[in-house]
């Protein structure tokens, strides 16, 4: 590799058309930064709206359209990877982004506006801020954020290199960290999650640079590829490598917040505006599940052995701790923060699978996951009291009485997080479980039996508040909102209910894709 | 044969759920008639299955519909029936449009409600009984849970959020252990046979595990089924929730649901790992016997009649599951009456104590008294119910019981001597209880209770009839399950011991 370099400097060769979905986002988003700059207040709002679907919805459609057998290679000089599991987690990526973009765009449910301050520049509680909220402005950067984000997650699940892979982290991260902090209501929770995330995740991209560059030290390449080949016959300490997979497994773990790296999730998930939550419980797990999976599959692929101990443990305690917290919290919002928690545990109990079985189901549970937890999260700011989202569970007793569809839809998604039977969340645990098993793993399958009983206390509870007890006094109430999240809610139901019944669409569709190019 | 009548069995009260929810201009019907007849056509069609069934074919299976569902595990949507199945769809069928009549009290304002889910209750309990497929029959075997846990905690007594808590945790539990065991069964077949299949008769005829790995599967499954059942020690879910449920729900969970346990155990226990089984059966024989007898000496204790009832059907599930596991045609079939004959005495207990304890909103055996005066129609079903309940000769619950004791004494004599005891005992509960509810002097609670009109009388009837009918002529019904249970003692290889059994035993 250095060689060539050196030798003779190739013509970078750049397939735009297999690129074109990374491509599509980014434009968009500069197309929205360009909007911001010189369209006037009242038009930047439609605008987004254009561009952004159009690009999502083009960017998916690329996806559809090229990810046939033709359209796996390594490209842009083999530092990005589009093979099948590379193109299933862009297309999962793309819908999910666009039902969160959908609970973006909504500003109908909460009667000052959409979901986003009216200026993140004003002083919480102020004046200042209550004269602009009259005004009716909107922060409309968060578009743009949204598309390089976006753009961010595309190159993170097909990088192939890990220069390129920490950079698409950061363009997937840095929108995230900003938009965590823009919330209408709560704004100082909302700032305060935006400065921890900011903190954490900084200090975790450091280390996984840090793991990066011991891995480069080892291996003499960043390409996975060349990882791959370079582990089995560089002859250094032992030391370097163990300090660089380690390191670059930190980083990893913390973006999908396994335990003990967790900490961030529950204050990030409760603090941020509802539909950048949705987002990244839902596209960013997709994102960082698929990371983790190509580094670790493909180069430390020859490790297995060495680091499967490892992620047993992180799964075993991922599962057992994220539920055992969740059982204790009274915020809905922080319940499913714990719920993401410890379903990052079940997915990595998949992923300790460690075969071709494995890489079906975690991608199966990523979507199955994704989709039910934007339809929760959607349904949550339905859910409303004067002051803004009613999240305290406690208040919501009784409320199958106020709102049959709301409460059914929650219990629908609940469900299907326990895992029941003929939902989709069935279908992904079925998978993971037999993935691991396949993989010698069942003493994590049984510890994920314990975890599941657990989880399904609190799901369960929250059905028997809506439904077994009768409503408090002034307690929160349900709003009709536009077409934009009743888009979101019904594909959500859908997607849970047929996936549930028909789990052979989804299996048929990733087990033909389940094999990564080196 | 090839006319898909196990389908349209299901299907029936599936459509019928959905048409409650069709708007009233379009259906000249109203909700209760929708679900009424629905039920009914759904028993017509058993009843059309049953009279076709052929009890002379050795065939494992008849009627047989499958479906693929999830070819890439081999998964199929599979109904067949087998002798047990039959009866215990028979038993479904019976019921529910009964429960349907009997408790239209219980839904009230949610009328709509209440019977989607009792539509839905009997849609799966009739799914799982039919399955032929283990990933279809587990699918349904927790999805049932929904719709109880829903029925417990909508329409049951104060503490209903705990007890549907309790319900569906305890069903959840048994499940997820059983998944992870169904998980590995599946690999232990795909590995033995070259292909991945859930058929429950694949798994029991062609697969031949090791030692250990049969001994883990079978505790996976068998813990289950036995909480499902429920069996000593995992019982305490069921005297919570029948405390809590409304009778015509008690009446679905205990008299259909609580037999998906013990039909596990005959039909997919045994057929699949019949070494363990047989291992394990001294201490699951031990558990049922002491089980028999706990409960029935808890049952006398109680206070409250619905959690008397419970516990006098933990009691029964003792002899269930040990003619199950006493390995002899005869035992196996006596579990399959007994099924049958508790089903529809504990529907006669519940929904006949259920008329009066709607009347006083309260269930506690001490506040009533000298009911035989005031009501002497109810007090009349109650005593039949009563004593079909202990298994009075002429009625069904006695052949059952008969016939299991006399299985299970082939094999296992001291146990059997002792769970005689429970028959004793089972006197003593129920006729202490009938002398404390019904006879006696009545008191201001008791007097102004009414009793229960020609409807409610006719409703409650077949119950009656039936269990007196069995108790008779109970050759039809053995004849059903002897067909199947022939297949089973082939299946686990198990012959029946002769008369002189001390020199069988020591081959």
């Amino acid at each position: 590799m250095m060689q060539n370099v050196v030798n003779s400097i190739p013509t970078p060769n750049f397939e735009y058309a297999l690129l074109s979905p990374i491509l599509i986002m980014f434009f968009a988003a500069c197309a929205g930064v360009l909007i911001e700059a010189f369209l006037p207040n009242e038009k930047r709002r439609f605008s987004h709206l254009l561009v952004v679907f159009t690009s999502l919805l083009l960017a998916f459609f690329a996806v559809v359209l090229q990810s046939g057998p033709n359209g796996r290679a390594l490209v842009a000089s083999g530092t990005v990877a589009l093979d099948g599991p590379g193109w299933i987690l862009q297309g999962t990526i793309l819908l999910v982004a666009v039902m969160s973009a959908l609970l973006f765009a909504e500003s109908k449910v909460d009667p000052l506006g959409d979901a986003f301050a009216a200026r993140a520049s004003t002083l919480p509680g102020g004046e200042e801020e209550k004269t602009v909220t009259k005004l009716g402005w909107a922060q409309t950067e968060v578009w743009p954020l949204l598309s390089f984000s976006v753009t961010g997650m595309l190159l993170f699940v097909t990088a192939n290199d890990l220069l390129v892979m920490f950079v698409a982290l950061e363009v997937m991260s840095l929108p995230l960290y900003l938009l965590a902090g823009l919330a209408r209501r709560r704004r100082l929770l909302s700032q305060e999650a935006a400065l921890k995330y900011f903190i954490l995740g900084a200090l975790a991209s450091a280390i996984l640079l840090f793991g990066s560059a011991l891995t480069y030290a080892y291996t003499g390449s960043l390409e996975f590829g060349q990882i791959s080949n370079g582990i089995s016959s560089a002859n250094n300490s032992p030391g370097l490598l163990t300090a660089a997979i380690a390191l670059v497994a930190v980083g990893m773990l913390f973006k999908i917040g396994a335990v003990p790296f967790h900490q961030w999730v529950p204050d990030v998930y409760t603090g941020a505006p509802t539909p950048v939550t949705s987002f990244m419980a839902g596209a960013v797990k997709v994102a960082a599940f698929g990371g983790l999976l190509r580094i670790f599959y493909v180069a430390f692929g020859s490790l297995v052995w060495d680091w499967r101990p490892l992620i047993w443990v992180v799964a075993g305690l991922t599962m057992v701790v994220g539920s055992v917290i969740a059982l204790s919290q009274s915020d809905f919002k922080r319940m499913l923060a714990y719920s993401s928690i410890s379903n990052g545990g079940f997915i990595l109990v998949g992923f300790s699978g460690t075969n071709r079985a494995a890489i079906a189901a975690v991608l199966i549970y990523l979507i199955t996951y994704a989709f039910a937890t934007v339809g929760a999260f959607a349904l949550i700011t339905l859910i409303r009291e004067q002051a803004g989202e009613s999240a305290t569970l406690i208040r919501w007793k009784g409320l199958g009485k106020k709102s049959p569809l709301a409460a059914g839809l929650m219990s629908l998604f609940m469900l299907s997080f326990a895992g029941v039977p003929l939902t989709s969340g069935f279908t992904a645990k079925f998978g993971v479980f037999t993935a691991a098993i396949a993989g010698g793993a069942t003493p994590l399958v049984l510890i994920g039996v314990l975890a599941s009983v657990i989880a399904a206390v609190f799901y369960i509870r929250v059905i028997i508040l809506m439904f077994f007890s009768d409503p408090i006094p002034e307690g929160p109430f349900v709003v009709v909102p536009s077409v934009f999240t009743t888009i979101a809610i019904s594909a959500s139901t859908v997607v849970t209910i047929i996936l549930g019944l028909f789990p052979q669409i989804v299996i048929d569709l990733v087990s033909s894709a389940s094999v990564f190019l080196r | 044969m090839n006319f898909p009548w196990l389908l349209l069995i299901v299907l029936t009260p599936l459509i019928g759920t959905l048409l409650l929810f069709v708007p009233k201009r379009f259906i000249p019907f109203s909700d209760k008639q929708i679900a009424l007849y629905s039920s009914l056509i759904t028993l017509i069609f058993v009843l059309v299955v049953a009279f076709i069934f052929d009890t002379s074919s050795t065939a494992l299976t008849q009627f047989d519909v499958s479906y693929d569902w999830i070819p890439i595990f081999g998964i199929s949507f599979h109904l067949g029936l087998t002798g047990i199945s039959l009866v215990l769809i028979g038993l479904t069928a019976v019921l529910t449009p009964i429960v349907l009549l009997a408790t239209e009290h219980e839904g009230m304002k949610k009328r709509k409600e209440f019977l989607m889910w009792i539509l839905l209750v009997e849609a799966s309990a009739l799914a799982v009984f039919l399955a032929r497929d283990l990933f279809l029959f587990y699918v349904v075997f927790e999805a049932m849970l929904v719709p109880i846990f829903f029925l417990v905690g909508r329409f049951g007594g104060p503490r209903r959020s705990a007890a549907a808590l309790k319900f569906i945790l305890f069903g959840l539990a048994g499940g997820l252990v059983m998944l992870a065991a169904l998980i590995w069964l599946y690999f232990v077949g795909a590995t033995q046979l070259g292909r991945g299949t859930f058929s429950i008769t694949a798994l029991s005829n062609e697969l031949n595990m090791d030692v250990w790995t049969e001994r883990w599967l079978f505790l996976g499954f068998f813990f289950a089924f036995a909480l499902k059942a429920p069996m000593f020690p995992g019982h305490t879910w069921l005297p919570d929730t029948a405390e809590q449920a409304t009778p015509g729900t008690s009446t679905m969970l205990i008299g259909i649901l609580d037999k998906v346990g013990t039909y596990g155990m005959l039909a997919i226990l045994l057929p699949i790992f019949p070494n363990a089984s047989k291992e394990f059966a001294p201490i699951i024989i031990g558990l049922a016997v002491f089980g028999v007898i706990y409960a029935a000496l808890v049952a006398m204790a109680q206070k409250d009649m619905k959690r008397t009832f419970a516990f006098i059907s933990i009691s029964h599930f003792g002899f269930i599951v040990m003619g199950i596991f006493s390995f002899t045609s005869i035992g196996m079939i006596g579990s399959t009456i007994y099924m049958v004959a508790h089903g529809l005495s504990t529907a006669a207990l519940f929904l006949t104590a259920g008329y009066l304890i709607k009347q006083k909103d309260n269930s506690l055996i001490n506040s009533f008294g000298g009911l035989t005066k005031i009501a002497p129609v109810m007090t009349g079903i109650f005593l039949i119910a009563a004593l079909a309940s202990i298994a009075l000769p002429g009625m069904a619950g006695f052949v059952g019981e008969f016939m299991v004791l006399t299985g299970t004494f082939q094999r296992y004599q001291i146990p059997t001597i002792i769970a005689t005891f429970g028959i004793i005992l089972a006197a003593i509960y129920m006729l202490w209880l009938y002398q404390r509810v019904f006879t006696g002097t009545e008191n201001k609670e008791t007097k102004n209770i009414v009793d229960l009109n020609l409807k409610q009388t006719l409703v409650l009837s077949p119950l009656v009839v039936l269990t007196v009918l069995f108790g008779f002529y109970p050759a039809p019904v053995i004849k059903i399950a002897e067909s199947a249970i022939s297949n089973t003692m082939l299946q686990i290889g198990q012959t029946d011991p002769g008369p002189i059994i001390s020199k069988v035993e020591t081959k």
